[in-house]
């Protein structure tokens, strides 16, 4: 910064060389513009195409109710004509599978970030880490693809060889595939914010007799804990808009459910399926799915701020 | 005072007992999440790899005059010629229904094979000439061991007949597996055993190409922006808020912008590449922005303080010497960013990326698939041999996700042995 504070060198006489240089800095104003414009956009196209809906359907039935079965009338006096928009069971599944994969994630992100953090070699870690990354590495369509065709079939024998009825597109399936996504996603960001803690405080709490695994629980997960909760805010955000996981190994049938053998479906497996295929733009049950991916923006976005803030606070606490 | 020292008190040992459980805590997690890892490559190697082969039936087919006449290539009937030659090899099929399934022994393709070969050498016409055929996608699966000859005929796909005909086939040696090329020169199809994956690699191609052209060149001039010359301040606040919420911000929402304007308020062309690498390219942008500040950060001070100290302007301190030495970095960042816009998937199905591409796109205007979005359309079918192609199509895709990482790791030892 101190650079750019140096600018009053103006001996040059090149009114041309000022001109060029207006032009580019006026790029480079337009350039970082760009990523304002694209929040503005996401904003307005969504809530536009969310305001038509809503002059269809009523904000509250759609945020409160518990029937989703969004069809359009072919003809007026159809049957069932009006489809019914309320996004709870969506709601209610998206938050399944996401605490399905939040509870597999965090223990082993953690744990795994405690180890190679405090515990493991040089070497270990060398190999370890970017192996984990290689998980958040893989495109989450190949997550899809296991979880649908190999774990959920997996899942599904074991439950019946148990006696219990397991739906074949078990939420438990896509959850389990989403948690072991996230897990590097907690796992490195915990590592380093357990590696920002001070080492005086380890040494202090290791001088006064505490065994290792002590100090980590005692002294250093509590001074790292604003950090990690940043980590998991982030890692729930992820869960929450992962989408191509849901689509292949979800169900497309909204249950309100908890039970995770049973099929449920999510935010983002409606807004995919309502905006696959042809369809007319401005019926109810097209626009439905812009309210949706409002509602998903706004969830993500408040978790994002805040797992951000928390995470930057954390920072200047021992910076 | 020698009996604390000699005698461990009980609880001192459950403290060590716990100590190594917590040890032992941090090795499981990280075996559970590797195991994983592995158990899933893994399946998908297993389950992909038989894609690369294909099966292939030899028949001996009638090239006489009175079959295809040299003068009217195009009048013969050469589907009809590969029926012959089953019959032949199989003269005590008689009912209808099992004649079908005979003839569906060998892909449909076999008649369109045959009429480029007569049509290409016209001079070999005459007498009987065995060929080798493209087998069905069934036969295919079958020779592969995935259907369960043991078990009940109306659980599985292929009956008791067919099987006979296959084993006697097998037998005098017209059944073989070879490398199948197919898989990358041809475009997707409505039969497995025709499928390719060209098209969807091109289509990916253009789209990053798109992606690239439009973020790297924005990216790098936000953040040469955003490190070197902004005034610390609330628009420089808001900027740098921004783009890590951006970074964030759920791909599928991405996707939705692009439906809501540029589809619908610009009338860009559905389905084209050009659409899909606007879209991947704003979901690329914040990852491009971050890492080129982060190189940015990383070049010295005194570079720029040396430029601007023999009375460059601020702009050629930037351009002329900082920005070569940051290139690296950001370029690293820019191929990370490409490789994860080349796995993603749910911003195209919004966009129309979705549908039954054949032909490989010829311009970034032309209805095309991406990668992963063919892998999620053959991974959506019911028939099983598809299957295996989308095991085959993820195999590519995770080897060009190495070989942008590689080429990304070796450009960052690169750069970090310079300062």
């Amino acid at each position: 910064m101190s650079v750019s504070r140096a600018q009053g060198f103006d001996i040059t006489h090149k009114r041309k060389l000022n001109i060029a240089a207006l032009a580019v800095h006026g790029m480079m104003i337009l350039s970082a513009l760009v990523a304002v414009l694209v929040t503005v956009g996401i904003v307005f196209s969504l809530a536009f195409e969310a305001w038509l809906f809503f002059e269809k359907v009523s904000f509250w039935d759609f945020l409160f109710g518990t029937n989703w079965s969004p069809q359009t009338a072919l003809r007026a006096d159809q049957v069932g004509a009006s489809g019914s928009f309320g996004a709870i069971p969506l709601i209610t599944g998206t938050l399944l599978i996401s605490f399905i994969a939040m509870a597999i994630a965090t223990p082993i992100g953690l744990a795994s970030a405690i180890y190679l953090a405090e515990y493991a070699q040089k070497q270990t870690r060398d190999v370890v880490k970017p192996l984990l990354e290689v998980l958040a590495g893989i495109p989450t369509v190949v997550y899809g693809f296991f979880a649908a065709l190999t774990l959920a079939p997996f899942i599904r024998m074991t439950g019946e060889g148990a006696g219990l009825e397991v739906a074949s597109e078990s939420a438990l399936a896509a959850g389990v595939a989403m948690g072991i996504m996230i897990v590097p996603l907690i796992s490195s960001l915990s590592d380093d914010v357990i590696n920002s803690v001070p080492q005086s405080l380890r040494d202090a709490s290791l001088g006064m007799g505490a065994t290792h695994s002590e100090t980590i629980r005692k002294v250093i997960l509590p001074a790292a804990l604003p950090g990690i909760a940043g980590s998991l805010l982030l890692a729930t955000s992820t869960a929450i808009g992962e989408t191509m996981i849901v689509v292949m190994a979800a169900g497309l049938a909204a249950n309100m459910t908890l039970n995770p053998l049973d099929s449920v479906t999510t935010i983002t497996v409606q807004i995919v399926v309502l905006l696959t295929g042809d369809q007319e733009f401005d019926s109810a049950k097209t626009l439905s799915a812009f309210a949706l991916g409002l509602l998903l923006f706004f969830a993500t976005l408040a978790l994002n701020v805040t797992a951000l803030k928390i995470v930057k606070r954390f920072r200047e606490q021992y910076d | 005072m020698t009996d604390s020292f000699t005698q461990h008190s009980p609880h001192l040992a459950n403290r060590h007992a716990a100590e190594i459980r917590f040890q032992w805590a941090g090795r499981v997690a990280i075996f559970l999440a590797l195991a994983f890892l592995f158990v899933m490559i893994g399946s998908i190697f297993y389950k992909g790899t038989g894609a690369f082969w294909r099966t292939y039936v030899a028949l001996d087919i009638d090239l006489s005059k009175d079959a295809i006449d040299p003068q009217d290539l195009a009048g013969a009937s050469y589907g009809g010629l590969v029926k012959k030659a089953l019959k032949a090899k199989f003269p005590d099929v008689k009912a209808r229904r099992d004649r079908r399934k005979l003839y569906g022994l060998v892909s449909s393709d076999a008649a369109f094979a045959l009429r480029k070969w007569a049509e290409e050498n016209p001079a070999e016409l005459g007498g009987v000439r065995k060929f080798w055929f493209v087998a069905s996608d069934d036969v295919d699966v079958l020779r592969k061991g995935g259907i369960d000859v043991e078990g009940k005929e109306s659980d599985r796909r292929v009956s008791d007949k067919e099987l006979k005909w296959v084993a006697t086939l097998a037998a005098e040696g017209r059944i073989e597996q070879r490398f199948n090329w197919a898989f990358f020169t041809s475009g997707d199809s409505r039969e497995p055993e025709l499928a390719g994956i060209l098209s969807a690699l091109v289509g990916s191609a253009w789209s990053l190409l798109v992606c690239f052209f439009l973020s790297f060149p924005v990216g790098i001039m936000a953040a040469i922006y955003l490190e070197e010359f902004s005034k610390k301040g609330w628009w420089s606040d808001l900027l740098e808020v921004n783009i890590n919420n951006l970074a964030a911000v759920p791909s599928i929402v991405f996707g939705l912008l692009g439906l809501a304007i540029f589809l619908n308020t610009f009338g860009l062309p559905r389905s084209s590449p050009l659409v899909g690498g606007m879209v991947l390219a704003l979901m690329t942008l914040p990852t491009i922005i971050i890492a080129a500040r982060a190189a940015l950060r990383a070049v010295p001070p005194s570079i720029r303080e040396a430029a601007l100290g023999i009375g460059a302007s601020p702009l050629q301190s930037t351009f002329h010497h900082v920005l070569p030495l940051a290139m690296p970095g950001m370029l690293t960042g820019a191929i990370v960013g490409m490789a994860r816009a080349l796995g993603e998937t749910a911003p195209l199905l919004m966009i129309g990326m979705v549908a039954f591409i054949a032909d490989v796109p010829q311009s970034i205007l032309e209805p095309a698939t991406a990668l992963p979005v063919q892998i999620f359309l053959w991974a959506d079918s019911p028939e099983r041999a598809f299957l295996e192609k989308a095991s085959a199509a993820i195999i590519v895709l995770l080897f060009f996700l190495v070989v942008m990482n590689l080429i990304a790791i070796v450009l960052r030892r690169r750069m970090e042995q310079r300062f």
